[in-house]
């Protein structure tokens, strides 16, 4: 199967690594993996922001990059939403494009959705060894439905446990811009969301989105606290996480 | 009211620093989103009650002006006076009037938002008309000298047991209660010679039945039914157009998610559907009836992009479940309604301009769709009005340069590829061996509070050039 992979903007800067492991996953599921260099940014801080039209210009851009792929994935709900559940609104008043634009947005897939729905994985290519637990990040459970993907991988990782924190689903308060432009609320979302990562007891927390894990992460560093983990959920499903160090908490 | 959105950001950086108010917001949404998930479980098809009430809500504004007519003519038949206000101040206008014509000193009053909308108390009082607020939470409001409500549903849950109890000692000038059964005694003590001297009662509407010319009412204090029925000559009703429905087969529709997913009730305490006035042989209800339906910006949302907010049934539930509501509270939004449906209707309704914040201040996580009962793509709502800020140059300069030049790299890969590769490398150093960023340029909403997590090494892309070609 010829996959084209989204890197997503924010992964290709901040967290390579993720993207690496994603290659990983989807090469051991079968899949050839193909990245369009030319590549940039999903569109969603501009649309967001009310800039449709570079969304729209962007959208295009994408369709260009991606249409030749069977499938395309990308380690990301946030972008996933945008592209499968916004794009095609961006084209409402272009039929022509629509068509198109749909067709390959019902064809991208967040990663844990393609490798669950779509490949059926039923192997992992690495091991983790640990207790996590998981955030479910706000565009790829209410947008696209991913919930029990990601934890039905989790649990093919033997050496996983999977604690459930309190309130799994709720925002950790990043929004994009919002994080920015209301930083104090948006701490003050995130210090509950570290509440309830803490209360869990697990050592590591494992989310499918780099906005979230930013803002999770470095909240986390601010106030202290060194050892508790944030990692992509590519990274504990290949297994190519760096292992925990000995003095960290729960290890 | 008088608009206060524009100090959005000064009042959310003092509710945050308000432990109390925090502990206060922490109960509420724990309690209600609990008792919402509950209280839908109970249908046998929750997905589908909802979606019928969708159509049927639907159904009704579609065809909006003609069942508002209906309406008119069969509470008109049936006794009632219907009246027309374009704006709050207009319906203000109208029941001063009404007032006046039955020379009426005293008003008692069961909760009303479109009331706030027109400032009814501060208009009835400058005409002479004494206004006592007889929902418990509305009272406590009003003798804490007029604070405005801070949740559509429950007015004062800002406030915990303990400021409540103050306050009664204070006012009541009784030793201080600390039970709540002993508290709302004393109100109910304080209310009772009210309601019986009363001349005139203001309730609101959640719905109005156009095939019988009804209001229907749900509450939970009873307060309702002695302001409407009981002593006094006089019944307004004020509610907005948009709350019609064509049937009492459509109210039973929407009364099944009404309170679930208000308070988490199977059904609130009372359910009172009114028509007319006292007919000859009937045992109660007021002499005279009358209804002052307001528009208030209502008719400028039909039949635009942004008319499914008017399917909204003020239920509450997407302020109960925003993560942003919940530590911030009511009183920042600065108008009427706050939270999500707040924030869409507050600029539809006094102007984009003043409001600059309430689309803005929303994570987006789209927790108020799921959980709405109507359906109302509220983050969407929401973007779409971030779209006409944009569109109408009301963002800051800086902030719509930064998003130009993000926007005119992105679409140009051959600029885009070295400017990362040149920004990740600076962000790598700036984290040095921390692999941490305490303070960026032009970020201090993120690095005032949070450290920004470096690069972990160079761009993925450069590193599969390198790997694979």
């Amino acid at each position: 199967m010829r996959v084209g992979l989204f890197i997503t903007c924010l992964v290709d800067v901040m967290r390579p690594e993720i993207a690496e492991a994603t290659v990983r996953l989807l090469e051991s599921a079968g899949c050839t993996v193909e990245v369009p260099m030319a590549q940039t940014c999903c569109g969603q801080p501009g649309y967001n922001s009310g800039d449709t039209a570079s969304a729209r210009d962007l959208a295009r851009k994408f369709l260009v990059e991606f249409e030749r792929f069977e499938h395309v994935v990308l380690p990301s709900g946030s972008c996933g939403g945008m592209i499968r559940h916004h794009y095609p609104v961006l084209f409402a008043d272009d039929p022509d494009l629509r068509v198109r634009i749909e067709a390959l947005a019902s064809r991208t897939w967040e990663l844990t959705s393609f490798l669950h729905d779509v490949v059926g994985m039923k192997s992992l290519p690495g091991r983790f060894e640990g207790e996590v637990t998981y955030h479910d990040s706000c565009s790829g459970l209410r947008e696209l439905g991913v919930q029990a993907q990601p934890r039905a991988l989790l649990a093919l990782q033997p050496g996983v446990k999977l604690v459930e924190m309190k309130d799994a689903r709720a925002c950790c308060g990043f929004g994009g811009t919002f994080a920015v432009k209301y930083g104090d609320i948006s701490t003050a979302i995130v210090d509950e969301k570290i509440e309830r990562i803490h209360a869990s007891g697990a050592p590591c927390v494992v989310l499918g989105d780099l906005g979230c894990m930013l803002n999770i992460e470095g909240r986390l560093r601010r106030t202290g606290d060194t050892t508790t983990r944030v990692l992509h959920v590519a990274q504990v499903l290949a297994g190519d996480a760096v292992p925990a160090p000995a003095s960290s908490k729960g290890a | 009211m008088q608009v206060q959105s524009m100090h959005f950001k000064a009042r959310s950086g003092q509710k945050l620093a308000d432990v109390r108010l925090q502990q206060n917001l922490k109960i509420l949404s724990q309690r209600w989103t609990v008792g919402r998930t509950n209280a839908i479980a109970e249908l046998d098809d929750f997905e589908g009650t909802r979606d019928e009430a969708v159509e049927r809500r639907n159904r009704a504004l579609a065809n909006l002006d003609a069942y508002l007519e209906r309406f008119e003519a069969e509470a008109t038949r049936r006794g009632a006076t219907v009246l027309w206000a374009e704006t709050p101040e207009e319906a203000s206008r109208l029941v001063v009037a009404i007032a006046k014509k039955h020379e009426v000193a005293k008003v008692t009053k069961s909760k009303s938002m479109v009331s706030e909308e027109m400032a009814l108390n501060r208009h009835l009082e400058a005409a002479g008309v004494k206004v006592v607020e007889t929902d418990l939470g509305e009272y406590i409001l009003q003798i804490n000298d007029n604070e405005p409500p801070s949740h559509i549903v429950a007015p004062v849950v800002h406030k915990s047991k303990d400021e409540v109890s103050d306050l009664f000692a204070r006012v009541h000038d009784r030793p201080r209660l600390t039970e709540i059964p002993a508290m709302t005694r004393e109100a109910r003590e304080f209310l009772r010679p009210h309601f019986l001297s009363s001349d005139m009662g203001v309730s609101g509407g959640n719905f109005l039945v156009a095939e019988t010319g009804s209001v229907a009412v749900f509450t939970n204090e009873g307060n309702e039914g002695m302001c409407t029925v009981l002593p006094p000559k006089v019944h307004v009703v004020v509610t907005g157009i948009e709350k019609v429905l064509p049937t009492l087969e459509d109210l039973a529709t929407v009364a099944r998610l009404l309170p679930r997913s208000a308070t988490g009730q199977s059904i609130s305490n009372y359910f009172s559907i009114l028509t007319g006035p006292r007919a000859p042989g009937e045992q109660d209800g007021p002499e005279h009836m009358y209804f002052v339906l307001v528009d208030g910006g209502r008719t400028g949302l039909l039949g635009g992009e942004f008319q499914d907010m008017l399917r909204c049934i003020r239920c509450g539930a997407c302020m109960n479940h925003c993560p942003v509501y919940q530590k911030i509270g009511g009183h920042t939004y600065g108008w009427v309604y706050p939270g999500p449906m707040g924030s869409v209707l507050t600029p539809a309704y006094v102007g984009i301009e003043k409001t600059l914040d309430l689309p803005q201040a929303a994570t987006l996580c789209g927790e108020c769709h799921v959980v709405c009962p109507m359906k109302i793509p509220l983050p969407d709502l929401l973007r779409k009005l971030r779209e006409k800020q944009m569109e109408r140059g009301l963002r800051p300069r800086r902030e719509r340069a930064g998003l130009a030049a993000w926007a005119f790299a992105a679409k140009r890969p051959g600029l885009y590829r070295p400017m990362v590769r040149m920004a990740s490398w600076v962000l790598a150093r700036l984290g040095g061996d921390s692999g941490r960023i305490g303070s960026l340029p032009m970020s201090g909403g993120w690095t005032a509070t949070r450290d920004l997590p470096a690069p972990s090494g160079p761009t993925f892309k450069e590193r599969w050039a390198k790997q694979r070609h």
